[in-house]
Formats: structure tokens, C-alpha cells, sequence
């Protein structure tokens, strides 16, 4: 048992509460970054005892190498998204978009927002990670309506109405989960304990199995953003504080994606002996090719900065879910690896863009013009994460769309094509949009801003040495998840 | 049941069933307007008020319209034929008679309808605009009640695998538990009579205001004789509806032998079910207003909703059973 | 009571809770909607209640105290308040098209029937039929967020399928491990919460509760300064 592993998840948890009671504006966001800090710390030692243990245990929870690894992502992102946001958050106290109040209900429900990402990853139960992924929801739909716009209310109407009914049709898969467990165990209070369900996943039965995974797939699949669950995605994205769209993105998606994964592995296990094994996967597959490629055609239509990066996350989450239905080891590493370095790239866009709207007071992207020439310090980080995100050679994500690419061509040869002709649409779609933005004569009378730069250049050169030389360490990682998911390792 | 060998008592006890529906029929609509009145704290007329007027009726002279066809000589007498025979073939005491075999309750809707058919055409044959209007309102409330009426029936039948109300009665003497499909399925039936036998809040058989009557819109040109068959039908019609929700829901105490101390029981059985059944009738045109016509579709959809309901009950939850 | 008639109840008051989701996706009047929700989740605990009682399990007297006390009690009162507060108690919303909505949600209970048809036959509980009927329950809740157009209406049916949900747990599996039961009353509780904030952040934004009215956010908008 390892202190660390309470300490990660446990620590916004008090954060939480201890904002929502802090009255001093100023204060809080310094306290939300040390909260992002102690847990970030924690994560660590977590990582360090789960590479040495192999899984932890404790308190209910259950953390082993697939899940410590978007731990260690989710509290990373979570603190230097904290970091940016005490400035973003001031900035827009002066705006007086929001007022103290307001400010204060941010705070706690981006610490309770936190906990419900860490909960849901270190739990080993599979209701209490949907009960965790419904608090997601519930912490950030007050967020994405922060401003009280009528085009912030619609948003946050729209996510609340959507992921609401996405999330109970996935209860209802759980349920059956549940059951399907029922025959199997007599401890029926285990039935949802991951370990132990994954323990006797070839019992299960694999009719209600596959039922069951048609309603997870579709339930989670709404938060994950797949096509044609996806429309609250653009609207939550684009109406709420930028460091909201961060850790959407960067979190959120993950997180979601990280449940359906769980119980395609159940699945994957339950059907292996039936006339269809691959069900879980065809359908992944379905889903992920669908989303990216409709997502990468929607890229051109855009005209609101934010909704154009929200659909660039669609995109990437259709490629990271595809690449886990390929399943097989080298797709599953590369699926893995696309989640880490997708997180790490659009939580800094997504903060760099809240620079560069505040820089030029709009999210339209025919008024944002020359950042280059405006503000050089937003210019570049922008130029360079979109290029990043493009999946641009020295970058990581070059690294895992090759990996994903490869794996496809050896798997599904004629998949390919489609691959490469989703990628080749999202990058003139991207850059299209993104020439007019960073390069030309920014409008006149844009006087410079006081920017916090530091997450972003921390992000984007961790993302530039994920492209140039993956750390050993990280592979190894990486590949014990691998193991895990796929049943056999790249290595 | 029909293969016991027809004897003499068997007969007589059939057609004493039958007499027995026109002699009932007027005392249950005295006694439901009798707790009206009680329910209204007036004393109220005789029960056997409805069987005098029905009398003096008879006794008067028939005036016919001289623009009327012959269709409308002969309408009272198919109608109340047609009604009588519908009843006929309803198990009003005891299911074990040779003519049972012919108590197909699509025999009864079929003669139900002529009935309506016959009295609709009536309606409209003499040219007024009241005959034509009633006409046309009655079709439509019948149109919407039929589907729920044959889907609540079609319930019965599939849990009985008959369409035999004797079987259905036997059936449901023999297995008698609490089913969620004969909870709808009475639900259905209960305002499908509603609707068919021209009570509140469809219609109100009391009233003569132009605007919102049905059935007396059509009954309107009749006088003497006619009129008097044609409320005789209506009443047995309300009797009919009545022992469907009794017997066949209800069907304690109805006689399965053709011993004469079962008749006994079934017959005090039964008056005691349509009292009850009388009375609730009773209150519920007391506490519910008339509903106006155009929420009358509004009504019966929600009958037919029940006994989809009960169809879906059936086949989902009481499988296995 | 006999075991066969407690067995005979419960499927008589899940075929009632229903007939409440048909009434939830029906009833023009808003008040009415809500009572029926109301009756919808009182069936629920009875179903939970009876399940307890012929089955001996006494972990579901506390999940039925809790359905009964939230989904009957608690939450149509803040909906019922909510309500008039807003003065929306004589309010009208028909849904559109109410015939066709009623034909798609018998289609719903058919599909529901269908799709869980292996299920009930792998199955020993005498609750298994009632599977059918909850999953139904669900999915008319979602119908009556699409054919709904008014805020409290939508909310009616988003919470209708959280009873769908709750009957699902008691007929399939008897219930819910209780840390799980307990987060997901927590949840639908906060939601609750969430929603009668949302009324009055509605009714500032667009002056209205009809969620027609959000029609801002699409890709071809115009520019907003």
C-alpha cells in the first residue's frame, strides 16, 4: 500500500472544498496551482511504486500500469493548465465577464473536476468510474457556462442534455456487465471490481457482453466525442474559459476513452471463444474512422478558432479509438502513445489560443490576424503547436500517427488509404486556417499582453522529445500497458 | 362444454339467459341513475322508472317523417336484434351452455357494429342536420374506440389462446392470478364502454344540447315504437359492457354447471357486481365533466395506449409464467 | 403473501411504471408530467420494495428508501417549486407530433424486447422480464428529450431514464453494489440541482424555457464581435 496512491486522488478532493470556501481571489489561484502540484508530486511516486510493485492497491482504489500512466498525464496537465489559468482567470475578472463569485465557483469545480478524473482512473470499480465520469460532467457544466452568454447557456445545455444521456446508456451497459458477472461470482459486491471481473473474463457470458459494449461503447463514445455523439463537443469547447477547453480536451476525452478501453479488454476476453471475437474492436474501428474523417471534413467550415481545435480533438480521439479496435500490439502502443502526446499538444494550443483571443479579442478566426507580427511569444508557440498537431515530423505525434499507420498497413492494408487521405483533409484544414492567423499584418492598435508562456513551451518540447527520442523509461511504460491491454508488448 | 348432450333443462336455461337481458337491461340504468340522484342528494326516480318510460313509449303512437325511407321503418328492429343477439352470445350467468360455442367476442363486436352502422344510417336518412351530425361523431368516437376495443380483446384472447368469452371466462376462473396485461386490458375495456355506450365525459345521455349530444342527435326524429326499441338497445348495450368488465375480469361465483343452485349463486353474483359497477359509473359522471368532442380522440387513444400496454405486458412480462 | 402473488405484483408495477414513462412523454401539462415522473418513481421503489421482500434481500430495503425518497419525493418537489417559480404551472408544451411520438415509443419497447431477448433467456430471476421494460423505460426517457422542447420537460425525461436505470439494476441483478448506489444517487441528486440553476440561466439568456430557442451555436453562424 502506498501513500501515494490516496494522496493523488484525495488531494483536489479537499482542494475542491477548500475553494469553494476561500473568499480571497487571489489566493485561490495560487492554491489551485499548489493543490496541481502536491498531486502531480504524488502522481509520480505513484508511477515510481507502480514500476516497482507492478499494481498498487488501497483504499478502494487500484492503480496498475495503464492507468498510472494517464495519471501521471492527467495531474501533469492539470498543473500547468492551473498554471495558466491564474492568469487567464485574473485576466477575465477585468474583463468582468466573470465576478468573485464566479471566480470562486471555477476554482472548486476545476480541483472537483480534477478528483473526478483521478477517481475514475484509480478506481477498480466500474460503477464507481461511471459515477465519476457523471461528475465530470456535472463539475464542468457550470464552467462551460461561466459567462452566462446566451451562447454559453445553449453550450452548456446542450453538453449537460447530451453527455447526461450518453453517460446513462452507459450505466445500463454497466448493468449488464453486472449481471453477465452474477453467474460467474458468488461475492456478487465484487461483480464490479475490475481485477477481479478481468480475472474471469472468459466466463462471462458473451451475448450479454456484447450488448453490453454496444450501450458502454456509445455511452462513453459520447464523451470521447465520436461521431455522431460529438455535438456537444465544439459548443462546450468553444463557450467555456479557455483552461476549460484545456483540460477538456486534454483530460476529459482521455478519461472517456480510458472506460471504453477497460471494457473492451472485458469483452475482448468474454467473446474470444465465440463466432465473432473482434466485435468490440470492429466497432471501435467503425466508430474511430467515422469520427476522424468527419471531423477532419468539418475542419474547413469553421470560422470560430476554438470550435476549429475542438474538432481537431475529434479527430485525434476517432485516430486513438480506431487504433485500440485495431488492437494488436504495435496499434495499441501507438494508440497509447497518440493519447499522451494528443493531451500534451492541445492542452497547449488550447491555452496558447486563449492568449491569442485575448490578444485580439475575439475567437473569430477572420479577426485574428499576424499574431507573428503582434505578439511573437504567442505567434510561434502557435505556429509550432499546430504544426505539432498536424502531426509534423520532428513532433510526437508524427511518431505515433507512423506507428498507427504501420500497424494499420499491416493489419488492414485497405485502411490505409483512408487513413491517409483523413490525414491529408485535417492538415489543409488546419493550415488553411492557420496561414491567415500567424502570418500577415495584424490588425492595427493589438498592444502586447502579459502572457504566461511557460506551459506551453513545457508541453511543446516534451512533445519535441516524444518525436526526437522516446525515454527509455517511457517506453518500457508504456509497453507494460501494452502488455496489458494487447496481451503481448512491442519490445 | 357444447358437447354435453342437449337436453331439455339446457334449453330452457339458454333462452332464460337470453330473456333475461332485456328484463335487466332497464333496471341497471334505473339504478345508475338512481345513485345519481343520491349522489346529487335528490330521492331520484324508481329503479324501474327506465322500464315504465319504455312502456308508455310503446304505447304511444309512431309518427315517421315523411321524407324518411323505408331504411328508417326497419332500423329500430335490426338494431335492437342486432344488440339483443350481441348480448345473447355473453356469458351472463354461466359458461357451460350449448351456446356457448357461438360467444365469439368478434361475433359480438361484428353485431355491435351492424347495429351502429344501421343507426348511424338512420341518422342521417330523414336529412336533418342533427341525424347527420350524430351520425357522423358517433363514427367517429366508434372508428377510435374499435381498435382499442378489438387490441384489449385480442390481449384476453392471447392469454386464454381463445376468442371464446366462455373459454376467456373459464380461463380466467382457473388462473386467476394479478396480471399486469388483464389490469390494462380492463383499464382499455372500462373507457372503451365509456365511449361506447354514450356515457360522460364522451356524451351525456341526458342532454339534448345541439352542440355536444351524439347519440340523441341521431334518436332524435324517432317517436312510440321505434324510440322505445332503440332506448331498450342502448340500455341493453350498457348492460352488455357492464357483464364483459364482470364476467370476464370479475368472474367470481358465475355458474359452470347447470345446477339451479349455481344459477342461483351466479345470478345474485352478478347483481351484485353491476351494482357496484352501477354505482362507480355513477360517480364517476358525478366528479367528471363532459369532455369537449375534440378531446374525445384524446380519450379513446389513451384506451388504446392501455391495451397496447397490456398487449406488450403480455408478451414481454408474462412469459414463463 | 405468497411468493407467486408478490412475483405477479412486481410485474404488475413495472408494467405500471410504464405506462408513467408513456405519461412523462405525453402529458401537455407540465404539472402533470411531473406528477406522473412522481408516480414513475414511487413504482420504482415498489418494484425494489417487492423485489426485497420475495427475494429476502434486505440491502434493497435501503436502495428502495432511497429511490422512493429521491425519485418520488425530493426531486418532484424541486421540480414542482421550480415550476412555479417560473410561473410555468399552467404551462402547455405538447410534444410535437404526439401520435407519432406514442407509435416510436411503442417501437422503442419492441426494440427493447428485442435487444435484450438473450439476456432474459440466460436468466433464472424472476425479474428477468422486467429488463425488457426498463431498458423501454430508458428509451422513451430519451425519446421524450427529443420530441420535448421545453427545459423542464427535457429534464422530466433525462431523469425518467435515470428510473429506467434504477428498475434495470433491481431486475437484472437485484441491485447495485452500494458505494455504486450511493454515487449515482449523488449524482442524479447534483444534476437535479444543476438543472434548476440552468432554468433561471435559460430564462435570462433567451427569456424563455423553450430549448428551440438555442439555436446559436451551429457551424455557418455569422460572426459575433
Amino acid at each position: 500500500m502506498s501513500a501515494a496512491l490516496p494522496l493523488v486522488t484525495y488531494t483536489p478532493l479537499a482542494g475542491a472544498l477548500l475553494l469553494g470556501l476561500l473568499r480571497h481571489d487571489r489566493l485561490a489561484g495560487w492554491l489551485n496551482v499548489a493543490l496541481g502540484a502536491v498531486s502531480f508530486g504524488a502522481s509520480v511516486v505513484l508511477a515510481w511504486d507502480v514500476t516497482r510493485f507492478g499494481v498498487v492497491t488501497g483504499f478502494g482504489l487500484r492503480v496498475d500500469d495503464f492507468s498510472v500512466f494517464l495519471v501521471v498525464l492527467n495531474a501533469f496537465v492539470g498543473l500547468t493548465t492551473s498554471i495558466f489559468s491564474r492568469s487567464y482567470m485574473r485576466h477575465v475578472l477585468h474583463t468582468r465577464l466573470t465576478g468573485p463569485h464566479g471566480l470562486r465557483l471555477y476554482h472548486a469545480m476545476y480541483q472537483s473536476f480534477l478528483f473526478t478524473m483521478l477517481l475514475a482512473l484509480t478506481t477498480n470499480n466500474l460503477g464507481v468510474l461511471w459515477v465519476a465520469v457523471e461528475g465530470a460532467t456535472l463539475s464542468t457544466v457550470m464552467l462551460v457556462s461561466l459567462y452566462r452568454t446566451p451562447e454559453a447557456v445553449e453550450a452548456a445545455w446542450k453538453y449537460f442534455i447530451l453527455c447526461g444521456v450518453g453517460i446513462a446508456l452507459a450505466l445500463f451497459g454497466t448493468v449488464l456487465v453486472y449481471y453477465s458477472a452474477q453467474h460467474v461470482l458468488l461475492h456478487s459486491a465484487q461483480g464490479l471490481d475490475w481485477s477481479v471481473l478481468n480475472a474471469h473474463r472468459a466466463q462471462l457470458q458473451p451475448a450479454v457482453m456484447s450488448i453490453a459494449f454496444v450501450f458502454l461503447l456509445v455511452g462513453y463514445g459520447t464523451k470521447v466525442g465520436l461521431v455522431p455523439m460529438h455535438q456537444w463537443l465544439p459548443d462546450a469547447h468553444s463557450e467555456g474559459p479557455a483552461p476549460i477547453s484545456a483540460i477538456l480536451s486534454g483530460l476529459l476525452l482521455n478519461v472517456a476513452l480510458y472506460a471504453v478501453v477497460r471494457f473492451k479488454m472485458l469483452v475482448d476476453g468474454s467473446l474470444a471463444h465465440t463466432s465473432h471475437p473482434h466485435l468490440a474492436g470492429l466497432l471501435m474501428m467503425g466508430f474511430g474512422l467515422v469520427s476522424f474523417l468527419v471531423a477532419g471534413l468539418f475542419l474547413h467550415r469553421q470560422r470560430d478558432v476554438k470550435r476549429l481545435f475542438s474538432y481537431s480533438s475529434i479527430e485525434h480521439m476517432g485516430l486513438m479509438t480506431f487504433g485500440f479496435g485495431l488492437g494488436g500490439p504495435l496499434a495499441t502502443f501507438a494508440a497509447l502513445l497518440h493519447m499522451l502526446v494528443h493531451s500534451l499538444t492541445k492542452s497547449a494550443i488550447f491555452v496558447t489560443v486563449g492568449h491569442a483571443t485575448h490578444l485580439a479579442g475575439t475567437q473569430s478566426i477572420e479577426h485574428i490576424r499576424g499574431l507573428l507580427r503582434a505578439q511573437p511569444g504567442i505567434g510561434w508557440p502557435f505556429l509550432l503547436g499546430v504544426a505539432a498537431i498536424a502531426g509534423f515530423p520532428p513532433f510526437g505525434i508524427f511518431t505515433s500517427e507512423f506507428l498507427l499507420l504501420s500497424a494499420t498497413m499491416h493489419a488492414e492494408p485497405a485502411l490505409t488509404i483512408l487513413l491517409l487521405l483523413g490525414l491529408v483533409i485535417a492538415f489543409a484544414g488546419l493550415f488553411r486556417h492557420l496561414q491567415p492567423m500567424v502570418y500577415g499584418a495584424a490588425p492595427e492598435g493589438l498592444a502586447p499582453i502579459k502572457v504566461n508562456m511557460l506551459p506551453v513551451v513545457l508541453h511543446l518540447v516534451l512533445v519535441l522529445w516524444l518525436g526526437l527520442a522516446i525515454p527509455a523509461v517511457l517506453v518500457a511504460w508504456l509497453n507494460h500497458a501494452t502488455v496489458l491491454i494487447a496481451g503481448a508488448g512491442v519490445l | 362444454m357444447g358437447g354435453d348432450a342437449v337436453n331439455a333443462a339446457d334449453t330452457v336455461l339458454a333462452v332464460a339467459q337470453a330473456l333475461l337481458w332485456p328484463l335487466a337491461a332497464p333496471l341497471l340504468v334505473g339504478w345508475v341513475r338512481k345513485a345519481k340522484a343520491m349522489l346529487q342528494n335528490r330521492r331520484g326516480a324508481s329503479v324501474l322508472q327506465p322500464a315504465r318510460n319504455l312502456g308508455k313509449l310503446f304505447a304511444k303512437e309512431t309518427r315517421v317523417a315523411h321524407t324518411a325511407s323505408p331504411l328508417f321503418r326497419v332500423t329500430p328492429y335490426i338494431v335492437f336484434t342486432a344488440t339483443w343477439l350481441a348480448a345473447a352470445a355473453v356469458p351472463l350467468l354461466s359458461t357451460h351452455l350449448y351456446t356457448a360455442a357461438l360467444a365469439d367476442v368478434i361475433v359480438v363486436a361484428g353485431l355491435l357494429g351492424l347495429a351502429r352502422f344501421f343507426l348511424a344510417l338512420a341518422g342521417m336518412d330523414v336529412g336533418t342536420a342533427f341525424g347527420g351530425m350524430g351520425a357522423s361523431r358517433e363514427m367517429m368516437v366508434s372508428g377510435m374506440a374499435e381498435p382499442a376495443l378489438l387490441m384489449a380483446v385480442f390481449t384476453l384472447a392471447m392469454s386464454a389462446h381463445s376468442t371464446n368469452l366462455s373459454s376467456v371466462v373459464d380461463h380466467q376462473l382457473t388462473g386467476g392470478t394479478l396480471l399486469p396485461s388483464m389490469l390494462f386490458a380492463l383499464g382499455s375495456l372500462i373507457l372503451v364502454a365509456v365511449a361506447e355506450t354514450g356515457r360522460i365525459p364522451i356524451d351525456n345521455p341526458t342532454t339534448h344540447l345541439e352542440l355536444t349530444m351524439i347519440h340523441e342527435a341521431m334518436v332524435l326524429e324517432y317517436s312510440g315504437r321505434h324510440l322505445a326499441l332503440l332506448e331498450w338497445a342502448a340500455q341493453i348495450r350498457l348492460l352488455l359492457y357492464g357483464t364483459l368488465i364482470a364476467n370476464v375480469f370479475f368472474p367470481w361465483g358465475i355458474a359452470t354447471t347447470a345446477h339451479p343452485a349455481a344459477w342461483g349463486i351466479a345470478l345474485a353474483a352478478l347483481a351484485g357486481k353491476l351494482l357496484v359497477l352501477g354505482a362507480a359509473l355513477a360517480v364517476g359522471e358525478t366528479v367528471l365533466a363532459k369532455k369537449r368532442l375534440f378531446q374525445a380522440p384524446a380519450f379513446l387513444s389513451l384506451a388504446f395506449l392501455f391495451a397496447l400496454i397490456g398487449l406488450i405486458s403480455h408478451v414481454i412480462l408474462e412469459q414463463g409464467l | 403473501m405468497s411468493v407467486q402473488l408478490l412475483h405477479s405484483l412486481v410485474l404488475v408495477l413495472a408494467a405500471l411504471a410504464l405506462f408513467a414513462a408513456f405519461a412523462v412523454l405525453g402529458q401537455a401539462r407540465l404539472l402533470a408530467a411531473i406528477h406522473a415522473f412522481a408516480w414513475q418513481g414511487a413504482l420504482v421503489a415498489a418494484v425494489t420494495l417487492t423485489v426485497a421482500v420475495a427475494e429476502s434481500a434486505p440491502e434493497l430495503y435501503f436502495s428502495a428508501v432511497l429511490t422512493f425518497s429521491l425519485k418520488a419525493l425530493l426531486i418532484p418537489w424541486m421540480l414542482h417549486r421550480l415550476v412555479r417559480r417560473l410561473g410555468l404551472s399552467r404551462h402547455l408544451d405538447r410534444p410535437q407530433h404526439p401520435m407519432l411520438a406514442t407509435v416510436f415509443a411503442v417501437g422503442m419497447v419492441m426494440f427493447a424486447y428485442w435487444l435484450v431477448l438473450p439476456l432474459v433467456q440466460s436468466s433464472l430471476a424472476f425479474t428477468r422480464n422486467i429488463v425488457a421494460i426498463s431498458l423501454a423505460v430508458v428509451l422513451i426517457g430519451l425519446l421524450t428529450l427529443v420530441v420535448r422542447r421545453q427545459a423542464v420537460a427535457q429534464v422530466l425525461g433525462f431523469m425518467a431514464m435515470e428510473n429506467g436505470l434504477f428498475l434495470a439494476a433491481v431486475s437484472a441483478t437485484h441491485g447495485m453494489p452500494l458505494v455504486v448506489e450511493l454515487g449515482v444517487a449523488f449524482d442524479v441528486l447534483i444534476a437535479a440541482v444543476l438543472f434548476g440553476v440552468f432554468f433561471f440561466q435559460l430564462r435570462e439568456s433567451i427569456d424563455s424555457l423553450d430549448v428551440d430557442r438555442l439555436d446559436r451555436l451551429n457551424e455557418a453562424r455569422e460572426d459575433q464581435p
